[in-house]
């Protein structure tokens, strides 16, 4: 019965969502009356849609192997945790937690949006429940979560073990809270184009969304980067795959539009631009929704693929990129220009950021579909791997941190060149002199992380430069935000270049007993033994890690054997120092009594991740000083 | 705003949207009939990619064996998708040897110890020269060669499952 329940939960939301396309449409024509149901059904829908996801996850919890798609995906000896988990690690789950955060990102607008103008909110509400009716029927129409499998077999099928991970528990509901989070920037751009009212007064109501979004968004590709990194077992941290790329390239467009609104809310500039980027973060969702669930392009991360759906997917991805695009066109011409700017001051500052941002989305998307695109054209396959990526997005990624530095030392409006460059000065100063140092002390080193390091030490002077001389206590919260949010890049930058260049790795067949130097460590092979858990049995190695005459640290790197599906996983054991990590992992067994070991010392390589986590700090304390300020704003009562 | 300028992101997306739906219609052939089948492999010496591993040369595919030659790279994820079947190939008598695509030693290393190595030899090509020769645009693609360096067989991406049989076949029957 909680199948069918859920099923009918989510039909009678879909039903919600048509009617509020229909009233909140009429009431943007001028039929005033239906506007006081569009808020309640919003929010109705979005409580329907969050009882049936709830549903299905109480499904997986119970395993009930009569449901199809927990019979597929769950097992009834895995830990709580993982049964929960694996709702949202498959397809219809994973789609089912989209539309419910894309229905609970619609009645939260309802309920909070208070700034935005009347007609232009009615007409965002619409395009909100103009992209759900497609999402729910794809749903109920090609790929129903609750559909019964009959009879019902006596054992699930298990979970990639990949994914039996405590990462899945976090990473995907992020990632999917900043990707459909994204809808409501999109349905803002839709609703000001309707009602032709873009200004500044609209670009501070979508702000906070945005930021919002954005932060999730920053969070879930931060945490997953780490997930990748000490489940995969391959010491690196971001491969280029399309679906990692998949979720860098929103991220890129919404950092854009992130910057480009606050032009238009401070100086009412970039009025097409910022409504473009709006449309353009969402899509980018939508592309990257479309690559991964239908599996178009080759990558290790395809966990969920089903290439039947990709039809739908598509046609979606027709109507509604297609549509705001079109809208896009036919309107924006009735839009006023913006007021301009001098090519010395903020905006223009923010129009270069916006312009490299950009230019990386392209670089990304072009790289991410270049095998598809030469398929198409001479029936040729191929792989476009780091090479590419990396010296492409490389150079302007950097150039990108420069502008970082300067930007916000500028004035709005105008400013004085030779007033700029004592501003900047310090900032130029350190970052020479790491260029120096750095050569100095490692003068093999290649060019990007060079750069990289000199430019990130310039960038952490440069973005706390905003606070010189303020009064630290009533500094506004946004501001501290925006320091903390560069300040973040300045560090997860360097650990980038420090992992890619100073890096030591071991690949040694040891027999028990030897002891291998790895960077400051000596790792002694102390044994093997079996071990096991619930939903699976593992070889587990012993490693002892001395650094000088230190106490040992003991590491138990482990090959795991799972059985519900029969799959094989290195688990790495990574030891976290103040200067780096040691991460090692047990391969397979090299005869002789040898052991294939891999081990790596990894200096500063946690900075990657700090520095996100200091992005996404830094963008909280932007939204809570925004909104805090918004509410200091008279409320705009509702008719 | 320029009457024109307004309508180019809707056209770009048509583009990218056909792009798409070829992606999702196209069959699922791999292999194609190649302009190089029958032609003698390019002349080249290649440096060995791994310290374990001798270098190629087209001398080596002039020996009165067959082989198939692999050209791939450590970074590439089909390469990845494509080691199972390499080593089925290996395992049946093939001599397989590989061409390594702007690849570093280390990766190539951490490459074949996490996918299995069915490699008789790896020649470095850093500057996709050989590639090029080979008239190949992308990594991963095999070449069946004859005993007198002649290409039989060119596949294009990863050698998938079905294609194994095949290409075990053409090596048995160039001997």
């Amino acid at each position: 019965m909680i199948a069918e329940a859920g099923l009918a939960a989510l039909w009678f939301a879909a039903a919600l969502c048509a009617l509020q396309l229909v009233a909140a449409s009429a009431a943007v024509r001028g039929q005033t009356e239906l506007a006081a149901i569009v808020r309640p059904v919003a929010v109705a829908q979005a409580v329907l849609t969050a009882l049936a996801f709830a549903l299905l996850i109480w499904l997986f919890v119970r395993v009930d192997l009569s449901v199809l798609l927990v019979a597929e995906n769950d097992h009834s000896e895995k830990p709580f945790l993982y049964r929960f988990a694996a709702t949202w690690g498959n397809h219809e789950g994973s789609m089912l937690m989209w539309v419910t955060i894309l229905g609970v990102a619609g009645a939260a607008v309802a309920l909070f949006e208070r700034q935005l103008e009347q007609r232009t909110l009615l007409a965002t509400l619409a395009g909100q429940a103009v992209i759900g009716i497609g999402f729910y029927a794809f749903l109920l129409f090609a790929s129903n979560p609750f559909a019964r499998l009959d009879p019902a077999p006596a054992e699930g099928r298990g979970l990639n073990p990949l994914l039996q991970d405590p990462g899945l528990a976090f990473h995907p509901p992020t990632l999917y809270l900043g990707y459909v989070g994204l809808s409501v920037a999109f349905s803002f751009a839709i609703g000001a184009l309707v009602t032709r009212d873009v200004g500044p007064a609209f670009a501070r109501a979508m702000r906070p969304w945005v930021l919002a979004a954005w932060i999730f968004l920053t969070i879930g590709i931060t945490a997953g980067s780490y997930w990748a990194y000490y489940e995969l077992g391959w010491g690196g941290w971001w491969f280029w795959d399309p679906v990692e790329n998949a979720s860098l390239m929103p991220w890129l467009a919404a950092t854009a539009l992130l910057h480009s609104v606050t032009v238009l809310a401070t100086r009412d500039g970039l009025r097409a631009w910022t409504i473009m980027l709006a449309v353009v973060a969402f899509s980018m969702s939508m592309v990257g929704t479309f690559l991964v669930r239908s599996g178009i392009l080759t990558s290790v991360h395809a966990f969920a693929v089903d290439p039947r759906r990709g039809g739908f997917l598509l046609i979606l991805l027709f109507l509604y990129i297609g549509g705001a695009l079109a809208l896009f066109g036919a309107r924006i011409g009735t839009v006023r220009e913006g007021s301009r700017f001098d090519l010395v001051s903020r905006e223009a500052g923010l129009v270069g950021n916006n312009l490299l941002l950009s230019a990386i989305l392209g670089i990304v998307l072009v790289g991410t579909l270049y095998p598809l695109i030469v398929e198409a054209a001479t029936g040729t396959k191929l792989s476009v791997g780091p090479p590419y990526f990396n010296a492409a997005a490389g150079p302007l990624a950097l150039l990108l941190v420069a502008l970082m530095g300067v930007g916000p030392l500028l004035r709005w409006r105008r400013d004085d060149g030779l007033v700029l460059l004592r501003r900047i000065a310090p900032a130029a100063i350190a970052a020479s002199l790491a260029l120096l140092a750095v050569k100095l002390a490692a003068p093999s080193i290649r060019l990007l992380p060079w750069l990289g390091l000199a430019l990130s030490a310039g960038l952490a002077l440069a973005s706390i430069a905003p606070l010189w001389r303020r009064n630290l206590l009533r500094t506004p919260l946004f501001v501290w935000g925006m320091v903390i949010a560069h300040l973040g890049i300045a560090v997860s930058l360097a650990g980038m270049a420090c992992d890619s260049s100073f890096t030591v790795e071991k690949l040694v067949a040891a027999r028990i007993g030897e002891t291998v130097p790895v960077g400051p460590y000596q790792v002694r092979f102390a044994g093997v033994e079996p071990t096991f858990a619930a939903n699976w049995q593992a070889l587990q190695a012993t490693l002892e890690a001395r650094r000088g005459d230190g106490e040992a640290i003991i590491l138990h790197p482990q090959a795991r054997a799972f059985w519900a599906p029969p799959t094989e996983t290195s688990e790495t054991a990574i030891h976290t120092a103040l200067g780096g990590q040691l991460y090692t992992v047990i391969g397979k067994q090299a005869g002789e009594g040898r052991w294939q070991l891999r081990l790596w010392w990894k200096p500063f390589v946690t900075l990657i991740w700090a520095g996100g986590a200091m992005i996404a700090i830094g963008g909280a304390l932007a939204l809570l000083g925004r909104v805090r300020r918004g509410r200091r704003r008279p409320l705009e009562a509702w008719a | 705003m320029n009457d024109r300028v307004k309508w180019v992101p809707l056209v770009l997306f048509i583009l990218l949207g056909a792009a798409l739906t070829y992606g999702l219609a196209k069959p699922n052939d791999t292999n194609i009939t190649s302009k190089m089948i029958g032609a003698s492999v390019p002349s080249f010496t290649l440096p060995p990619a791994t310290k374990t591993l001798p270098g190629l040369a087209s001398a080596d595919l002039a020996n009165g064996k067959p082989h198939l030659v692999n050209i791939f790279a450590s970074w590439c994820v089909p390469c990845i998708a494509e080691a199972p079947q390499l080593k089925a190939i290996a395992d049946a008598g093939v001599p397989v040897v590989g061409i390594a695509v702007r690849d570093r030693p280390e990766a190539l290393a951490r490459f074949l110890g996490r996918n299995g190595n069915p490699f008789q030899a790896i020649g470095a090509d850093d500057a996709s020269q050989v590639q090029m020769a080979f008239g190949s645009s992308g990594v991963p693609e095999s070449f069946v060669v004859d005993g007198k360096g002649r290409i039989l067989q060119q596949t294009i991406g990863p050698i998938n499952p079905p294609d194994v049989a095949g290409v075990i076949a053409t090596v048995k029957a160039a001997r």
